[in-house]
């Protein structure tokens, strides 16, 4: 809750800044086969006047979202229980109905959401629970509950009270585009400019504890990296070196920063004690070497390197000093991210001149493309693993899709305006 | 180039009058060689604001020659390799900055396939290879900034290898 509060000032301070850019909207293109039917009754609102989020459907739109469920029409229903004497099992059997999930938000202060989810066939009561926190945060609590119902009824627990980092660029015919870095909600909702500038900015990363981010900013005519802090607003400069600055991926400890630089001739990966500033260099080699991402256990790095003659992945032992190449399918292989299992690696693969997103299973070594569309790119895993979110192009804007690790559910994420590109999905930040 | 050789000859003209200056012994003789001195000095004056004038013909003589070939140069797909007509345009570039002190900023650029951090560096290795013909050819590094924009401003939007073709470049600015 720390978090939540932090999080909630650094908006207020932000409300002056521009919101409307680049929003996202949400199409489901294809979801699971069997997809469970679920009631998302509308909470009953306990509080004085109208209810300041509808809470229920943002839950609805979260679990719709996954792929996994049907959400019952709310036009459909023959009622709105917000308790349990009021469910009458029968009227949701008619619905074909398996999950029910009804519940009430009241507020003292804090807003206080409650809720009941019950098993229609079994006729029981299989979940229920509080969340609560600021009013303001009241669509991040709706995702808290999506969280909840996600996990009790797959098993996984739900990354939706989670957040995004993108670019968007607005292209702008008479002159310099405009480049803005947004943070906004797993679902694309609240968007928040951070940074506008009219050179590019890239490569945006989030810190372990979803407090900080880093990103490349180009506002100097050069590259740096800079780190920001999401709770206070507080912004540094950490690099300025002739050549690249780039790539910036958070250590899972927190304190060390992995980057690209070439100030030393070719691109090759450093280590940035973020205490004392310190560089490490880690690889060595005229080829480039860039695209840095940590195993979750701190011990190794993934990257990509075109030493072989052709972008592939290597992973680099911090202890033994020793790289050895992890991809061999298809002769582009490149800019790794790994899940928090250590086992699956996301990337962009090249197949039959198209660019595509693949997983890589390191236990078995086998490697599973999962989108079909021709210039996907910055692959982003979710903190549990379900989803990969990545840049594409879909009617020759850029936008932001999402896949299933399985490839079985596919949705879209297109802007209002201009292109959306890089997305990171933040680490899990109410857990 | 040429405006040198006819500086060379003003100063050599400048030389041999102050020399005879320097040789006259005799008294009677000096307001002659005083003259002689004044009319070489003339002389090499305007031979210096001929040859001045010259080498400001020959700079723009070759400020055009530089215009005209323009300052982007191509290259084929995930190569950084300069093409021919990249090394004929680059040379006339070369061929002024060899006659001024101007400074350049190389900016390297990829088309949009791939990754943008591979870009980046792909973007590099094209300014680098820009940076490096230069230098090979007399340019001191000093006066050449690198910077690499990867697949971030293509000048081209959309797709397809015409498109694409006029994103892979370096612009010299």
């Amino acid at each position: 809750m720390r978090v939540l509060h932090s999080i909630a000032l650094f908006f207020s301070l932000c409300l002056a800044a521009s919101t409307a850019h680049a929003q996202l909207t949400i199409e489901i293109t294809q979801g699971v086969d069997n997809p469970t039917a679920i009631a998302v009754v509308p909470f009953a609102w306990q509080g004085g006047g109208t209810a300041p989020e509808d809470i229920a459907s943002v839950v609805q739109s979260d679990l719709s979202r996954s792929g996994q469920f049907m959400p019952v029409d709310r036009a459909d229903m023959l009622g709105f229980p917000s308790s349990q004497q009021d469910v009458f099992y029968r009227d949701w059997r008619a619905l074909n109905t398996e999950y029910l999930l009804i519940g009430r938000v009241s507020m003292a202060g804090q807003m206080r959401i409650e809720y009941e989810l019950y098993d229609v066939n079994r006729q029981a009561r299989v979940d229920g629970g509080v969340i609560e926190g600021a009013p303001n945060e009241a669509r991040m609590l709706a995702h808290q509950v999506s969280d909840k119902v996600y996990e009790k009824l797959t098993g996984i627990p739900g990354a939706f009270a989670t957040r995004l980092l993108y670019v968007s660029v607005t292209r702008n015919p008479t002159g310099k585009d405009y480049y803005r870095l947004t943070l906004a909600d797993s679902d694309g909702a609240r968007p928040i400019v951070l940074l506008e500038s009219r050179e590019p900015v890239l490569a945006p990363a989030w810190s372990p504890d979803g407090q900080e981010i880093a990103y490349v900013s180009f506002e100097t005519t050069r590259p740096a990296i800079y780190r920001q802090n999401l709770m206070t607003g507080a912004r540094e400069q950490l690099t300025n070196f002739q050549g690249l600055n780039g790539a910036p991926a958070w250590s899972p400890d927190g304190n060390t920063l992995a980057m690209v630089l070439s100030k030393d001739g070719s691109p090759d990966i450093y280590l940035m004690d973020l205490a004392s500033k310190r560089l490490t260099r880690v690889t060595r080699h005229y080829a480039i070497d860039t695209e840095p991402t940590w195993m979750p256990d701190g011990k190794s790095l993934l990257f990509t390197s075109d030493r072989g003659g052709r972008p592939q992945i290597y992973r680099y032992d911090l202890r033994t000093g020793a790289t050895e190449r992890v991809t061999f399918e298809g002769n582009y292989n490149a800019r790794a991210r790994v899940a928090q299992d250590g086992r699956n690696v996301v990337m962009v693969t090249q197949r039959s001149g198209s660019f595509h997103i693949a997983i890589l299973d390191l236990v078995t070594n086998r490697t599973t493309v999962l989108t079909s569309t021709q210039l996907d790119e910055s692959p982003s895993i979710a903190p549990n693993g379900s989803m990969v979110l990545y840049s594409t192009k879909f009617r020759e804007r850029g936008i932001l899709a999402a896949v299933s690790v399985d490839g079985g559910v596919k949705f879209r994420l297109p802007a209002r305006e201009g292109d959306v590109r890089e997305p990171a999905w933040s680490p899990y930040m109410f857990r | 180039m040429k405006h040198l050789p006819v500086a060379g000859k003003a100063l050599t003209v400048l030389f041999t009058a102050a020399f005879l200056v320097a040789c006259s012994s005799s008294d009677t003789k000096e307001d002659e060689a005083a003259a002689a001195a004044a009319a070489a000095a003339a002389e090499a004056r305007a031979a210096e604001e001929a040859a001045a004038a010259e080498a400001r013909r020959g700079q723009e003589r070759l400020r055009e020659a530089a215009v005209a070939v323009g300052t982007v140069f191509y290259f084929e797909f995930d190569s950084s390799a300069l093409l021919p007509e990249a090394q004929q345009a680059l040379d006339a570039h070369i061929a002024l900055l060899a006659t001024n002190d101007d400074k350049v900023r190389l900016e390297g650029h990829t088309d949009e396939r791939g990754t943008r951090e591979y870009n980046l560096a792909l973007g590099e290795r094209r300014a680098n290879a820009v940076r490096d013909y230069m230098t090979l050819n007399g340019i001191a590094s000093y006066r050449i900034e690198t910077v690499s924009y990867g697949e971030e401003q293509p000048v081209a939007y959309g797709s397809g290898e015409s498109n694409w073709s006029q994103n892979r470049r370096v612009e010299l600015k």
